[in-house]
């Protein structure tokens, strides 16, 4: 097989006085879609938050492309598209504003694409409504266009499908299986029964966790 | 599925010339765009440090005496610290919301640089309030009875000393933004950061009105402005960096 994208050597972590994960290691191989399991509070989140650099409560390695991250910080944050929590979108601008600003932080995008993107997603006609007009799953789905922009090949999503009607999520779906075919990695968290799940492979945070 | 017939963009080809599309005076302008577009959208937010400035000037004959002659002895210092404290109210905001809604961890995952996104956002909150209180400066300067030999002071040592004070007062709230309640603390943080500012500042009004130069004062302010400018968005981002990981 290819060379791994993305390695962890050896995480751990601790929060309030809890191990969240020790010695937690495994590779990340390009078009792999990579599920993180794990129930409330096993630290899913804050797995993917250490992985995408925002986070430094962690000792051990990660690796990209084999080399250490610290080491390439702007290059890896290249390759990296991280969907977080929130979302990231902002209320009183419209999505096409939103996208935009977001395009601004990616040079990669191309700001022709925008209007696919939003049409992509649903969101044909809502392009100059401010954000604080949509409802709560227009709002991330404004967020989830950013992955029909991005050239990023590693995909962090956290909770990506929240608050997302059945066909969105569908569609997303099938656009992560895309993303993989065409060599990129998707990490994910998500409540969501995935329909792709002979596609996946899963790490069970509960399993790894120390006391 | 008619949602895919949407193409995918190509995966980015990682050459090593790709640094090209990388300018900083790019995002620098479209940030300064996003800013003062924000800003306008939320007009009173805007307005509020301007009120602030108002009503201090406003009270303080009332509270202290309306003899113009104490007022015109008080009026440079009056108008420094309500500058200063206008300023001050102004900047927990300045990137809370970000932090609230997620863009801010976009920003700090983006690969542009973090220094310069923040000096843009720095310097569009400064467009929004120093800016304007150094324009309603000599109207508040007036009511205090300033002698008009000390407006042209007053306006300059405001226009170059409000921007240190913003850059100073961002490295304050992006320390406490990952705090429920920041306000106190970057006061506390900021407040001593602030006090050569005010005293170069009142210096060089007072001198401009007693007819002394004023350049070396305004010369100190500027450097101090310097300093800032070139530290301040470093530290601005160490400080995201620390607070968006905590």
């Amino acid at each position: 097989m290819a060379e791994p994208l993305l390695q962890v050597v050896d995480l751990f972590c601790e929060r309030d006085d809890r191990v969240l994960f020790d010695g937690l290691g495994f590779s990340v191989f390009p078009g792999e879609i990579l599920q993180v399991e794990g129930q409330n509070g096993s630290g899913k989140t804050t797995l993917l938050r250490i992985l995408s650099g925002l986070s430094r409560h962690y000792e051990g390695q990660i690796l990209w492309r084999g080399k250490p991250v610290s080491e390439q910080a702007e290059s890896f944050r290249r390759e990296l598209l991280y969907f977080g929590h929130q979302a990231g979108v902002k209320a009183i601008l419209t999505p096409e504003e939103n996208l935009a600003w977001y395009a601004a932080l990616d040079p990669g995008i191309d700001l022709q694409q925008i209007p696919y993107a939003l049409n992509a997603v649903g969101l044909r006609g809502f392009e100059d409504v401010p954000c604080h007009m949509l409802s709560a799953g227009q709002n991330r789905r404004v967020s989830l266009a950013r992955l029909y922009l991005s050239r990023a090949p590693l995909w962090i999503l956290d909770e990506p499908f929240t608050a997302i009607d059945k066909k969105g999520v569908a569609a997303k779906e099938a656009l992560l299986l895309e993303h993989a075919r065409r060599g990129g990695t998707v990490m994910l968290t998500t409540h969501h029964e995935l329909d792709l799940s002979r596609h996946v492979r899963r790490i069970n945070l509960d399993e790894l966790s120390g006391t | 599925m008619p949602m895919l017939e949407t193409k995918l963009q190509p995966l980015a080809v990682l050459e090593p010339d790709s640094d090209t599309e990388y300018r900083p005076g790019r995002i620098l302008l479209l940030t300064l765009k996003r800013e003062l577009r924000l800003a306008l959208r939320r007009r009173s937010d805007l307005v509020n440090p301007l009120i602030f400035f108002l009503m201090v000037a406003t009270l303080f004959p009332l509270g202290v005496s309306p003899e113009p002659s104490v007022l015109a002895t008080l009026a440079p210092g009056v108008v420094w610290v309500a500058a200063l404290l206008s300023t001050l109210l102004a900047m927990d905001s300045l990137f809370r919301s970000d932090y609230e809604d997620g863009s801010l961890e976009q920003i700090l995952l983006s690969p542009q640089p973090l220094f310069v996104v923040v000096f843009g956002k720095v310097l569009a909150h400064w467009m929004m309030t120093g800016l304007p209180l150094t324009l309603m400066a000599p109207l508040i300067g007036v009511m205090l009875f300033l002698p008009a030999e000390g407006m042209g002071g007053l306006v300059l040592s405001l226009l170059i000393g409000t921007p240190t004070l913003s850059l100073v007062g961002a490295i304050g709230a992006a320390l406490t933004v990952g705090l429920r309640k920041g306000g106190v603390l970057i006061s506390l943080l900021v407040l001593p950061l602030y006090i050569p500012v005010l005293i170069f500042g009142t210096a060089a009004v007072e001198a401009a009105v007693t007819g002394l130069p004023v350049a070396g004062h305004l010369a100190l302010l500027g450097a101090l402005l310097a300093l800032g400018a070139a530290l301040a968005p470093l530290a601005i981002a160490a400080a995201l960096r620390i607070s968006v990981s905590g």
